[in-house]
């Protein structure tokens, strides 16, 4: 395989690689605070991001390298259904618009780092806080094996096999953000966002123009799925309608439970500055709707590959100059970088909180939490990166998409109490328990497939695992709360708390 | 003025109501389109509640 090497996309890629190797280890000194003293420091870059840093942070790390590999390659597999990451990357912002901002404001008043330091704020139950803080280090971890995976991809398309490479850029990867923290994602983070933004845009305008304009990318597509048959095509079947929507909706309530997007709300300066990024993150939406009709142009461009994760690198070596190939493929591998550090922070700072805190040194001082912090994140790594060497590419697959179940059953928790203090927390916590068990146990009797199906007399519907646990966990969260409020009423004292 | 961020929900959420290929507008099915009509008009939508209501008091 070596032999087939691209000599000058390698160049571009390792030189802008280089790059945000020596911006990584810099970012220590940008907007520089104490960084090993404050776990607000190396955890939250100093909780000062204004609305441009934020916003490149955010977008960084919401729409990750994964997500420019496989939304192509769904919706190269089975076409409209895969665009459900439209509507589900929409519908995100008036939510994230109307309880971020209230998020933001108990965590910045009250010190809180994680979700699990709000929930145990605000309900003072270490059950519930360490369910939440489990929940999210769980569900984190495939996800940087994904970015990992996303990485390997773009690394293999210019012709380096063998898993040296992958292990050479998360060493470094770890490395600085061991020493900078969240401040060297924020800043390689401009790199990354303005790499795939020229990506996307030279994309969307030369690959049509070369293929006979959209009218005829849609056709070809609409070809290929006509000639594949089964549940593909360039509109919903309709027993795939309830299936999308909830797939984007139960998507869009669970996108901010993660520790990484909560990370970069928390280290923004203002509620303000979260409400701005609303207005202007959906941006990177019009991107992803753009990145993910590349599937289609695969299409019109007569791309076969083995995995349908090659679909990206394929279509680009196909349609571009190698310098080009090389310098979209390092956007790739950048982009990578910037979650991937980011979900370890997050991870981290979790770990640090609600766990070493809370049950093994209760008394350690804000520089003792930076350091541990700094030596969880650097373990997170190495796990993810085990993960992707040592199993299977399905697992992490299964686990991210398991993931994504688990960390929307943390939503009760983490959002209703912003709202309103009826809830309790033997309550919450026997709902996230109900969530977990009957989403996991639904999922993996289905094949690990993210659809349940209900069947109502003769019409069945089949609807998004997550957002059905979700509601179970609600009604459950409900009936025990009611229960609970019944035999044991609370007391003033702790009712204002 | 809240209720306007509700508009996202109904308008993508309900999916027969714009699972079409036509109309096509610059070669792009309905289905298509419409989506990603959706992306400024709820930048739009956010931005005038955000207008509308009365900003917090906040001393960083």
């Amino acid at each position: 395989m070596s032999a087939n090497i691209d000599w000058v996309a390698l160049s571009v890629f390792v030189f802008f690689f280089a790059l945000v190797t020596v911006m990584g280890f810099f970012a220590a000194r940008w907007k520089a605070g104490p960084v090993n003293e404050h776990l607000d420091e190396w955890g939250l870059g100093g909780r000062q991001f204004g609305v441009w840093i934020t916003w490149f942070l955010v977008g960084g790390d919401f729409y990750t390298a994964y997500t420019v590999i496989a939304v192509p390659a769904l919706v190269y597999a089975v076409g409209a259904y895969g665009f459900f990451a439209l509507p589900y990357t929409i519908v995100v912002y008036p939510f994230v618009f109307a309880v971020m901002p209230l998020l933001w404001k108990v965590a910045h008043a009250k010190g809180h780092v994680t979700a699990a330091d709000v929930v145990q704020g605000t309900y003072n139950s270490r059950g519930l806080e360490l369910a939440v803080a489990v929940t999210g280090i769980v569900a984190t971890m495939p996800y940087i094996a994904l970015q990992l995976i996303g990485m390997g991809v773009v690394i293999q398309a210019i012709g380096i096999t063998g898993e040296l490479p992958i292990v050479a850029a998360f060493v470094i990867l770890a490395l600085y953000t061991y020493s900078s923290g969240l401040r060297a994602p924020a800043l390689i983070a401009f790199v990354k966002d303005i790499m795939i933004y020229i990506v996307v845009l030279v994309a969307v305008v030369v690959v049509p123009a070369k293929l006979g304009g959209y009218g005829a990318v849609f056709a070809a597509a609409g070809d290929a799925f006509a000639a594949k048959g089964g549940a593909t095509g360039l509109i919903l079947k309709p027993s795939q309608m309830l299936a999308y929507a909830t797939l984007a909706l139960g998507s869009a309530l669970a996108a901010f439970m993660y520790p990484h997007t909560l990370t970069g709300i928390f280290a923004s300066k203002s509620a303000d500055t979260i409400r701005k990024n609303a207005v202007l993150l959906p941006a990177y939406t019009l991107l992803l709707g753009l990145i993910a009709l590349l599937g289609y142009m695969a299409h019109a461009a007569h791309i076969k590959v083995a995995s349908n994760n090659d679909v990206v690198p394929a279509l680009f070596q196909a349609l571009f100059p190698s310098w080009f190939a090389g310098f979209a493929f390092s956007a790739i591998a950048i982009g990578a970088l910037v979650p991937a550090a980011v979900m370890s922070i997050g991870a981290a700072n979790l770990f640090t909180r609600n766990i070493w805190k809370s049950y093994i040194n209760p008394d350690i001082s804000h520089a003792g939490e930076a350091s541990v912090a700094k030596v969880a994140s650097l373990v997170v790594k190495l796990g993810a990166l085990a993960f992707t060497i040592f199993l299977p590419t399905q697992y992490a697959l299964d686990l991210q998409l398991l993931g994504g179940l688990w960390i929307l059953q943390t939503f009760p928790a983490l959002v209703f109490g912003l709202f309103t203090r009826w809830f309790r927390s033997e309550g919450l916590l026997l709902g996230w328990a109900a969530g977990i068990l009957w989403g996991t146990w639904t999922a993996w009797s289905n094949g690990l497939k993210p659809l349940a199906t209900l069947s109502l007399g003769d019409t069945s519907y089949v609807f998004y695992v997550g957002l059905g646990a979700l509601i179970l966990n609600v009604v459950v969260a409900v009936i025990a709360t009611a229960i609970v409020s019944m035999v044991s009423p609370r007391s003033p004292a702790t009712a204002s708390t | 003025m809240w209720v306007l961020l509700l508009l996202p929900f109904v308008g993508l959420l309900w999916v027969p109501f714009y699972n079409f290929m036509e109309p096509e507008l610059f070669g792009f099915p309905f289905f298509y389109w419409y989506q990603l009509a959706w992306v400024p008009i709820t930048s739009l939508l956010i931005w005038l509640v955000y207008r509308s209501r009365t900003p917090d008091d906040e001393t960083p």
